[in-house]
């Protein structure tokens, strides 16, 4: 078994996990990345994506957006603004989340601000986030 | 006798007065305990946010190219006040100190030749100030209508006070709400959300270096806006807190007060009634003497 490390997940109106887990999938923002024990103290930000952990105490999946994860020598803390788990996961969430990164969108677009690379990014991540756990909107 | 029966109304008055003020009491009691959870829960995120907040602003805050919501505009001259308060009064003097508190640092900067503006949050706040900063007024959020305060509604107002930063309508913004300390204690506090101010932990964290992806810079612009939404939510936490607290000490005491009242009322109830029996008796034993 490989080592374990403390992980906590925190939104700002609760507190989601906090257990020993072997490793942590984050989906930063320039990329998902794989934390085990030892790794670097890295703090990095995240964009919307899943969060997948497993451990001893079994595999765990999370929707994360907004946010950063901050790797340290006392475990991982993921602070979300919006955490919620796979299984509370279901069509009219994602909807929501869709249709406020569409709006982002075209807002964005509309006023042709430095943004609309964001807003299509943070769009595109939800979509991504719809294809990952085979959720369809329509 | 008449008198008699405006004191037995009288004491029926109080005794249902007595009963809602111990109603409301309960009511505030229950509400309040939600509203410590949600404090509660809400706090690691806050702790961590802040300690993070705090590494990152002291290793980039010195340059110039640090973040505007950091640095601050570079001017001094237009304060923006957030005032929090109710949206329902019976609360003590909860929201009167807030006002207290806002209408004292208003005072000063206007005093200073600043320009003052004013957002409410929560409509007691807003009345208790409408007389005196009416003209400052720029805007107010009603939360009334809300069951349950959610970070939601700490994102939407901190989305209305960036836009408002970012079009340079102020300089400095300050939130003012009651911190909780106990039922009996709320401490009105004035925090300055922009620039922002990070407390800085001693030690343990400076320690730390941390890998940083992207750069620290892009980390900082992205987490500053997050920033203020969190200092707003856990503002409003806190108040929701206070606000519940002294609402219950309030009634508490308005209840304890009606039982006096009561008391008192009973007595002298009693007493008239007795001086009643006795004028009767008096005059009844008088007219048989006479007889």
């Amino acid at each position: 078994m490989a080592d374990t490390l403390q992980f906590d997940l925190v939104s700002p109106e609760r507190s989601l996990a906090s257990m020993q887990v072997s490793e942590v999938q984050i989906p930063g923002s320039d990329g998902d990345m794989t934390a085990m024990a030892d790794h670097a103290p890295t703090i990095t930000t995240l964009r919307p994506g899943v969060l997948k952990v497993s451990g001893p105490a079994g595999d765990a999946e999370y929707v994360v957006t907004g946010g950063f994860a901050e790797i340290g020598d006392g475990g991982i803390s993921v602070l979300a603004e919006r955490a919620i788990a796979k299984v509370d996961m279901d069509q009219a969430t994602l909807k929501g989340m869709l249709d406020a990164a569409t709006d982002a969108f075209a807002k964005a677009q509309d006023a042709k601000s430095e943004g609309v690379d964001d807003a299509a990014k943070a769009l595109a991540d939800v979509v991504a986030i719809g294809d990952a756990l085979g959720i369809s909107v329509n | 006798m008449a008198n008699l029966k405006d004191l037995k109304n009288r004491i029926e008055s109080v005794k249902n007065t007595r009963k809602i003020t111990k109603a409301m009491q309960m009511v505030a009691a229950a509400k309040l305990r939600r509203a410590q959870e949600a404090a509660e829960q809400s706090r690691p995120y806050t702790e961590r946010f802040n300690a993070v907040m705090a590494g990152l602003a002291a290793s980039v805050g010195g340059s110039d190219s640090a973040p505007k919501l950091l640095s601050g505009s570079g001017k001094d001259d237009v304060h923006l006040l957030v005032i929090m308060t109710s949206e329902r009064g019976l609360c003590g003097g909860f929201n009167t100190n807030i006002a207290k508190k806002a209408r004292a640092h208003a005072d000063s900067l206007l005093a200073n030749g600043k320009t003052v503006k004013i957002l409410t949050v929560g409509k007691k706040g807003r009345e208790s100030l409408k007389r005196d900063f009416g003209q400052y007024y720029v805007g107010h959020v009603d939360l009334s209508d809300v069951k349950r305060l959610g970070y939601s509604n700490a994102q939407d107002i901190a989305s209305d006070v960036l836009t408002r930063f970012d079009a340079e309508e102020f300089d400095v913004a300050t939130l003012f709400y009651a911190k909780f300390q106990n039922v009996v204690t709320q401490i009105p506090t004035a925090q300055q959300i922009i620039p922002a101010a990070f407390e800085a932990e001693e030690g343990a964290e400076a320690a730390t270096l941390y890998d940083y992806e992207p750069s620290e810079e892009a980390i900082l612009a992205d987490l500053l806006p997050r920033g203020v939404a969190t200092a707003i939510f856990s503002a409003l936490l806190e108040n929701a807190a206070s606000e519940q607290g002294s609402r219950m000490s309030a009634m508490d005491n308005a209840t304890r007060n009606a039982g006096d009242m009561i008391d008192k009322l009973t007595i002298q109830y009693n007493r008239s009634r007795q001086a009643v029996i006795t004028n009767e008796l008096i005059e009844i034993i008088s007219g048989a003497e006479a007889l």
